[in-house]
């Protein structure tokens, strides 16, 4: 038995419109070609940041990975400024994830608990962000950004970065806390919590896991911005400005290992929420 | 207690607001400032510089191209994707995986990864030779292969952001209840015309959301664009870095950054329209 | 232990007067329902005894103490939820124990109350379970081990019964009378099941628009109810209301005549089906039957009296048949007169 056919016999037997054979070979050669168009380039990043400068000249090349050697690798991460702005990029990032979370949160709280005056033109500020490109907003900022002393700190870009995450954080914590009954934090109450008791014993236990993935959002949506953390910083540059900057002229293999370098976090946090990242994203997007 | 209007949530929202109006609201109108302000008095000298370069019909040109390849074709691949995938059993989550990968990656990275492909002793020229089509290394990412370029541009974008309309579009197709496709088929709907005249106008509001979010994000490509071909296949977004950056001229990049806004605000404001939904036609 | 006094309580939202002036008196230890359907301000009352919502207007005294501006946690007070409201991400012990650690009880005296309470709900056996682990049933018993177990003052119950499915609910609203009936604490039971209220509760407030139309024991209740809204809404089937023409103290209705009440303009005869019986020779009341429904115990009879909708029950051996005209003889004691302006019943005879 082949394994499609393995996968097709539950299927044909739990639900009513059950494709025949000859389909699914359609549907799983389809997915097979998606899935491969979306990990080949990867793979070949992958070869070309642990082949090394060799390998890049190879010609022609093999698809399969030989002499592998993680010394482009640790040759890349040797060269000056680039540990740094990995430095820098964790940095803002973290920054982003601590900004996003704190102002977003309580945003996202106010929304779902609460019906105020003032509460849609607080959703429009929230959606209106969407509808601008808002990296470009990093422009303007140079100048005050200068004079503030925010300029070329990764706490500066951390800033932009967080009116990024920061929108997206309210919408999506609003309705993690819609999603937690409100009768737990009143039975909370009647039993003798203050406000904060109740919500740090009940609400935030059951918001965290939500809150996590909000939280690696934002730390994506830094890690991987170019254009602003490139505008905002010369010398303390994030590793997307860095590798922006040295694109030009730096060999290709030290090209590959950047790429792969900025690759890998991605795919471990997709991987980490993929839970969360239906649901996070049709509430994003209402 | 709790529905009672108090200062509680206004103290809640009171930080973001204060952000946002800081680093969102006062850049923003800074910008416009920027743009139109040139010496010591208002004008539209920076506008002037922006049309006059050479770069710049070129760049308007090729963002808009960009886009209106890009977008239509992502959504179509996406609802393609979307289908396949709802009708998976097993191995729906796997395969869901692999395919919004590509999300959590940069425009920069995903360039590069192409660039790995696509550059003259890469993997495309490798097949190529194999097969006896071209004789050695060839560029297609220079000035001279245009075309060639912007293919690559387009495939690495494909590449990179479809996962993103796939997800609002999973996430928009999982609201749609199952009884109104089984309903339709009942009455001898064939699965062409369900998709037609049940699934698409039903998620209506995901795509709109989805194309809002691509096209703003498309007219502000940039970093693909620089991996794979450098300067020269100019867009809006490179120029404006290559005005603030390597010519010192804020003037200039505000008159792009605003042109930037204003395309993309015109191009929400057009998706709105067209594509609204009445309340009374949600299920 | 402490009596309820809630005085002249109004509660507005926006320009809705959920509450109008409500006033209503709980004795130490009693049991009291507030029963109504779903929007007469039955559980905004509840939440505003609890201090979940504000009042408007007017002042709630527990036990000699005005909390009209209390905190709910400082009002001494405990509540069951109607989804039960059981913290997910802790175990049924520290949920029963949620209270008494808020009170920072010694751990000993957790550790007994918690089992005392446990003990009382028969949920000994899974306390350190997870909730997600229980049915809903064990939930519920969960919810009220939490309630009991810090020995509120008041109890407050917000349709604790009403999402559990027919039988377990039966089940366990005979073991809560027995478990409250030993505990007896204070208790505010809200319910929109009038049979509910009547098997539970000392006494009933029926509630309607915002107000309590009727407050009594329950046999009061259904045989003598102080509106038609109350007549109509205790009772299965609902009492019937006849329009009848009443002249010096004479309602005639076909051949039948009844003694009435004359000091309204336009008046209401309120029967309950079970109050009427089949006369054996076809005189009394007449009543038109268009269906006949078996129901084991009885039989249902739906037609019209006068030309007015009216059910009666008859016995399960009754030879009835739809399409016949029947007599009723009714006892002139247990009927009701209700003003047809006001709906409020008039002083019986």
């Amino acid at each position: 038995m082949t394994a499609s056919a393995v996968a097709t016999k539950p299927a044909a037997t739990n639900r009513g419109m059950a494709l025949p054979s000859a389909r699914r070979l359609l549907l799983w050669t389809g997915l097979a070609v998606l899935i491969a168009w979306v990990l080949v380039p990867i793979y070949l990043v992958a070869l070309g940041a642990f082949g090394g400068r060799l390998g890049v000249f190879r010609w022609p090349k093999s698809i399969w990975p030989s002499d592998l050697s993680f010394a482009a690798m640790s040759q890349f991460l040797a060269i000056e400024g680039v540990f740094n702005a990995l430095v820098n990029s964790l940095i803002a990032a973290g920054l982003t994830v601590v900004f996003s979370i704190a102002l977003g949160a309580p945003a996202g709280y106010a929304l779902a608990r609460y019906s105020f005056r003032g509460q849609n033109a607080y959703r429009l500020l929230v959606l209106l962000t969407r509808a601008f490109p808002l990296a470009i907003l990093a422009l303007p900022l140079t100048v005050s950004f200068i004079r503030l002393g925010l300029y070329d700190t990764p706490f500066g870009v951390s800033l932009i970065h967080t009116v990024l995450a920061l929108p997206f954080a309210a919408l999506v914590t609003q309705s993690l806390f819609m999603g937690i009954p409100r009768e737990y934090e009143e039975a909370a109450w009647v039993f003798g919590c203050t406000r904060f008791q109740a919500f740090v014993k009940v609400i935030l236990p059951l918001a965290l896991p939500g809150l996590a993935a909000t939280a690696i959002f934002a730390f994506v949506i830094s890690w991987n911005e170019v254009f602003a953390a490139s505008i905002l910083t010369v010398r303390e540059r994030t590793l997307t400005a860095y590798l922006l900057r040295i694109l030009a002229e730096s060999p290709l293999h030290y090209r590959f290992a950047g790429g792969f370098i900025l690759i890998i976090p991605s795919v471990l946090f997709i991987f980490a929420v993929r839970r969360y990242l239906f649901a996070v994203w049709g509430i994003a997007s209402k | 207690m709790p529905a009672r209007p108090s200062w509680i949530p206004y103290a809640l929202i009171a930080p973001s607001v204060v952000f946002l109006a800081a680093l969102f609201l006062v850049p923003l109108v800074q910008t416009i400032w920027l743009s139109v302000s040139a010496g010591d008095g208002l004008s539209l000298e920076n506008y002037r510089r922006m049309a006059g370069d050479l770069n710049f019909a070129l760049a308007v040109k090729n963002t808009f191209l960009l886009t209106l390849v890009v977008v239509p074709l992502q959504v179509v691949l996406a609802l393609g994707m979307a289908t396949m995938v709802t009708k998976l059993d097993k191995g729906r989550d796997l395969v869901l995986w692999v395919l919004t990968i590509p999300l959590g990656i940069s425009d920069l990275a995903a360039g590069l990864a192409w660039l790995a492909l696509l550059q003259n002793t890469g993997y495309l020229n490798s097949a190529l030779y194999a097969l006896g089509l071209i004789q050695g290394p060839t560029g297609w990412l220079s000035q001279e292969t245009p075309v060639a370029l912007f293919f690559a541009i387009v495939l690495a974008e494909l590449w990179r952001a479809t996962a993103i309309v796939l997800v609002i579009l999973i996430a928009g197709l999982q609201l749609i209840p199952k009884e109104f496709a089984e309903a339709a088929e009942i009455f001898g709907a064939k699965p062409w015309t369900r998709f037609t005249r049940i699934t698409l106008p039903l998620l209506k509001p995901s795509l709109q959301s989805a194309l809002i979010l691509r096209t703003v994000l498309a007219f502000e490509v940039f970093a693909v664009v620089y991996a794979l071909g450098g300067r020269n296949f100019p867009v809006l977004a490179g120029e404006a870095y290559v005005w603030q950056n390597d010519n010192q001229n804020y003037g200039v990049a505000a008159a792009y950054a605003v042109l930037i806004m204003a395309i993309s605000l015109a191009a929400t404001a057009v998706y709105l329209r067209v594509l609204r939904t009445r309340p009374e036609q949600l299920p | 232990m402490a009596d309820i006094v809630i005085d002249r309580v109004v509660k507005e939202f926006g320009s809705f007067r959920a509450l109008q002036e409500v006033s209503l008196t709980v004795n130490d230890g009693e049991f009291v329902a507030l029963l109504g359907p779903s929007g007469c301000g039955k559980t905004t009352l509840l939440r505003i005894i609890a201090g979940l919502e504000t009042q408007t207007s007017g002042r709630v005294v527990i036990g000699g103490q005005d909390v009209s501006h209390l905190s709910p946690r400082k009002r001494g007070l405990a509540m069951v939820f109607q989804n039960y409201a059981v913290f997910p991400h802790m175990t049924v012990f520290e949920n029963v124990a949620f209270g008494l650690r808020m009170q920072k009880a010694a751990a000993a005296d957790v550790k007994r109350k918690v089992e005392r309470a446990a003990a009382l709900l028969h949920i000994e056996s899974y306390l350190d379970r997870y909730p997600a682990k229980l049915s809903g049933g064990q939930r519920q018993r969960v919810a009220v081990a939490r309630a009991l177990a810090v020995e509120p003052a008041v109890l407050l119950m917000d349709e604790p019964l009403s999402n559990l499915d027919a039988l377990l609910r039966l089940e366990m609203r005979t073991e809560l009378k027995a478990v409250l009936r030993e505990a007896g604490t204070t208790t505010i039971y809200v319910t929109h099941d009038q049979t509910e209220a009547m098997g539970l509760a000392d006494r009933i407030a029926v509630m309607y628009g915002g107000k309590i139309d009727q407050i009594g024991s329950p046999l009061e209740i259904y045989a003598t109810p102080a509106t038609r809204f109350v007549g109509g809404f205790i009772g299965s089937p609902p009492m019937n209301f006849i329009k009848v023409r009443c002249s010096q103290g004479t309602a005639r209705i076909g051949d039948a005549a009844l003694p009435c009440p004359v000091t309204a303009e336009s008046l209401e005869l309120g029967l309950r089906g079970e109050d009427a019986s089949l006369s054996a020779d076809g005189s009394g009341l007449p009543f038109d039957v268009r269906v006949v429904e078996p129901m084991g115990s009885h039989l249902l009879l739906t037609g019209a009296i006068d030309g007015q909708l009216a059910r009666i029950v008859a016995p399960p051996t009754a030879e009835v048949t739809a399409g016949e005209r029947v007599g009723l003889t009714v006892d002139p004691a247990r009927v009701t007169w209700i003003d047809s302006t006001t709906g409020r019943a008039l002083a019986r005879a």
